[in-house]
């Protein structure tokens, strides 16, 4: 996809100016912020277990390499095949490769933000494969050829009936006058139209939450069973997974299980969570004949041992962007890239650069909610913070906003001429609030004024005020 | 200073106190000696850089925190009448002085004694009584650093409930940001009228005569959004009541 970030605030125009936008946003909070905080509280060791995570994960990413190698040598043992693909390119080109070795025509996919981040769909497209989202939410932004606005509810941004209208539009099979008024028979047609595409399929794909480097095994959760499907009927399964998914145990996975779906849903667990350790075995019933995982890097390395690493603890659990209200307020098509929210504000800039990606760690309030609720403890404010130290250092930020910041930090730093100048400029602020005492519009301060009055200041400041009471104490004594 | 054992407590004004509500400082001052505290005012203080560490511009923000450092030096606690304030040379100067050991042990211990203003009267001070007066309905707003940083939460409510005449009405997502978040209201001002917008229904919602909040920008920030919707609602800092020093303008103008 490309990457539309600085566009930031024309994205954001549409976004707010959009009706239908809007009221699928409005159930985003709703949807998700009582039902976690039930989870968090049912669950004693919540709190405990958030900082077990942190730990697990720290653990792994300080000796990546050391799990990456075991993971790898455990999954060939199992007979699979493991492939590095440094770039997103490379992963796009391994995955082709495999689909056109076993002449597929046609591939299933499961949920997964990888391929996504890869654009996997429109390389197969363009050579000739098809690929079939099999979860219901990637299947219906397939549909409308949309990208995901949100990393755990691709389709979050939609209203059921813009999505009843595009399965009227493409199911044009099934009768006209069916009912389509709950989402239980939007999802029973979803499964009835991809039922037979599984059979149909030569290769499927499915990302990873979790690789298990103690047994080789490849770990999704679902909500659909969509991704057992995709996984167990292809003739080759496929796993693409980035590098940062890796864990030393079934012991730690489990660990964090219990952690993910609380924060992602307020599920204790989601409905399906599937391990897959190889291709089908000599006495095994089912199961594909080849199991490939491609293990994406696509600048993730290049983030540990920075003041970014923390951000490879990330689950993928979407909790973050379930309470920022700026998401709520813009969704996800706004931030131009495919991660939105504020892990995707992070993670963007580390992956497309800063240069391209400034906009989205600007876009903050730092109000902090994020960080209190990611079960990773990732202090994702201070890492906003860190890419905007990255681009003042690198003179990234707009002229205007440099050199106001400069000439404000040159008075802020020198408290007598500080002083001199507000005393005298707060007063004459306060006669253009005449008596009602608030401004409506200020040259300079548009960005306030377009949506807001200025409160006037008082007039004096405390600090004049101040020296004042103080004198007259003096005198008194 | 001080011949007593009264602690010694610099008033860090903040900047926007300074500048736009004076009242708000004096009704701090006011409150901070009923409970039993010498206060005083260092002159050398302009802001606590919160501008230039959101902006990344970490080399400025150290400056101004060495000068924050050295005006309080003599003070038993620094105390602001700011949840954002407060956590910035609470939470954040120590952050910053990470590659300055011998700083950072200094931020620290300035970090020790420094508070929120009203999580000073009711968690160092144990006021349980505010000295003002009035009668009304009041909603409160959470602001972002205070509540999530700083711990603020029931403080405030409690002093408030305390007081005869006040009816605190709840509104609706209290805790969520109003959109000010500091530069981010003039930089991404669109989203910050949606986040304030749903905010001030929420205060709407409330019908309660006054919006209460300890920070300031959230404060102008709320108050200029219900003036410009013709809102009647007064906004006034939560020291201002607590101290029932009403007569100066409300920051929601007339
Ligand atoms: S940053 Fe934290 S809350 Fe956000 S998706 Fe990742 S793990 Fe979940």
């Amino acid at each position: 996809m490309e990457l539309t970030s600085h566009n930031l605030k024309s994205n954001v125009k549409d976004a707010l100016g959009n009706a239908q936008l809007q009221k699928a946003l409005s159930n985003v909070p709703k949807g998700f912020i009582d039902k976690r905080a039930k989870a968090a509280a049912a669950l004693d060791e919540f709190e405990a277990l958030r900082d077990k995570g942190r730990e697990i994960k720290d653990h792994t990413l300080a000796n990546l390499d050391l799990y990456l190698q075991a993971y790898e040598q455990k999954v060939i043992e199992n007979g699979g095949h493991v492939h590095w693909a440094k770039t997103a390119e490379d992963a796009r080109r391994i995955a082709l490769e495999i689909c056109q070795k076993h002449n597929a025509k046609t591939v299933t996919k499961g949920k997964s933000m990888i391929t996504e981040e890869v654009e996997l769909n429109e390389h197969l497209l363009e050579n000739g494969i098809e690929p079939v989202e099999t979860d219901l939410g990637e299947y219906i932004i397939q549909l409308r050829n949309e990208k995901p606005s949100h990393i755990i509810a691709p389709a979050i941004h939609l209203n059921q009936g813009q999505i009843e209208e595009d399965f009227r539009r493409v199911h044009t099979h099934l009768e006209d006058d069916r009912d389509m008024s709950e989402p239980e028979t939007l999802l029973a047609e979803a499964r009835e139209v991809l039922r037979k595409r599984y059979f149909e399929a030569d290769v499927g794909f499915t990302g990873a939450n979790f690789l298990v480097a103690e047994t080789g095994s490849s770990v999704i959760v679902t909500n659909e069973g969509n991704g057992d499907l995709t996984q167990t009927l292809g003739k080759v399964h496929v796993v693409m997974a980035s590098i940062e998914k890796v864990v030393p145990t079934l012991a730690d996975c489990s660990q964090i299980l219990r952690i993910l779906a609380r924060s992602a849903t307020g599920q204790d667990m989601s409905v399906y969570t599937t391990f897959s350790t190889g291709p089908k075995r000599e006495k095994d019933p089912d199961g594909p004949d080849e199991y490939h995982v491609i293990l994406l890097d696509n600048g993730r390395s290049d983030m540990l041992g920075t003041e970014f690493e923390e951000m490879l603890r990330c689950i993928r659990c979407g909790a973050c962007i379930n309470h920022c209200p700026v998401y709520h307020s813009i969704g996800g098509h706004a931030y131009g890239s495919i991660y939105p929210g504020p892990m995707g504000s992070v993670l963007t800039p580390s992956l497309a650069g800063v240069e391209k990606a400034g906009t989205l760690p600007n876009a903050s309030t730092f109000c902090g909610r994020c960080e209190s609720v990611c079960p990773m403890r990732i202090p994702l404010p201070k890492m906003m913070r860190h890419w905007r130290e990255r681009e003042f250092e690198q003179h990234l930020q707009p002229k205007a906003a440099r050199y106001g910041l400069a000439l404000w930090a040159y008075f802020a730093k020198r408290p007598k001429l500080y002083r001199a100048l507000v005393s005298f400029a707060m007063p004459a602020l306060s006669l253009l609030g005449g008596t009602s005492k608030r401004i409506s519009s200020l040259p300079l301060a548009s960005g306030w004024t377009k949506h807001r009055e200025l409160p006037a200041p008082e007039g004096r400041t405390f600090m004049q005020a101040w020296a004042q009471r103080e004198a007259l104490k003096q005198e008194a004594k | 200073m001080s011949e007593n054992n009264n602690p010694k407590v610099g008033l860090f004004v903040t900047c926007l106190v300074d500048l736009f509500r004076p009242n708000v400082g004096f009704s701090a001052v006011e409150l901070l000696e009923a409970a039993g505290c010498d206060v005083d005012v260092p002159r050398a203080q302009t802001c606590c850089g919160q501008p230039a560490y959101n902006s990344g511009d970490k080399a400025d923000t150290k400056e101004i925190a060495k000068q924050v450092l050295d005006a309080f030096s003599d003070f038993d606690f620094v105390v602001a009448p700011s949840g954002s304030c407060a956590a910035m040379i609470k939470k954040h100067y120590p952050e910053v002085f990470e590659d300055e050991p011998e700083m950072q042990a200094k931020f620290k211990a300035l970090s020790e004694k420094t508070y929120e203003l009203v999580s000073f009267l009711t968690d160092v001070m144990f006021i349980t009584q505010s000295p003002g007066a009035f009668s009304g309905s009041v909603t409160y707003h959470d602001s972002c650093s205070g509540l999530r940083e700083l711990g603020v939460k029931e403080q405030p409510r409690k002093l408030l409930k305390n007081m005869d005449g006040v009816e605190i009405r709840e509104m609706n997502d209290s805790e969520v940001c109003c959109g000010f978040g500091g530069t981010f209201c003039v930089k991404y001002s669109d989203i910050s009228n949606a986040m304030v917008s749903k905010k001030t229904q929420n205060i709407d919602d409330t019908g309660a005569d006054m919006l209460l909040a300890g920070d300031m920008g959230c404060l102008m920030n709320m108050a200029g959004k219900l003036k410009r919707q013709g809102s009647k609602t007064q906004v006034r800092h939560v020291a201002e009541v607590l101290a029932g020093k009403l007569d100066g303008k409300p920051i929601s103008g007339e």
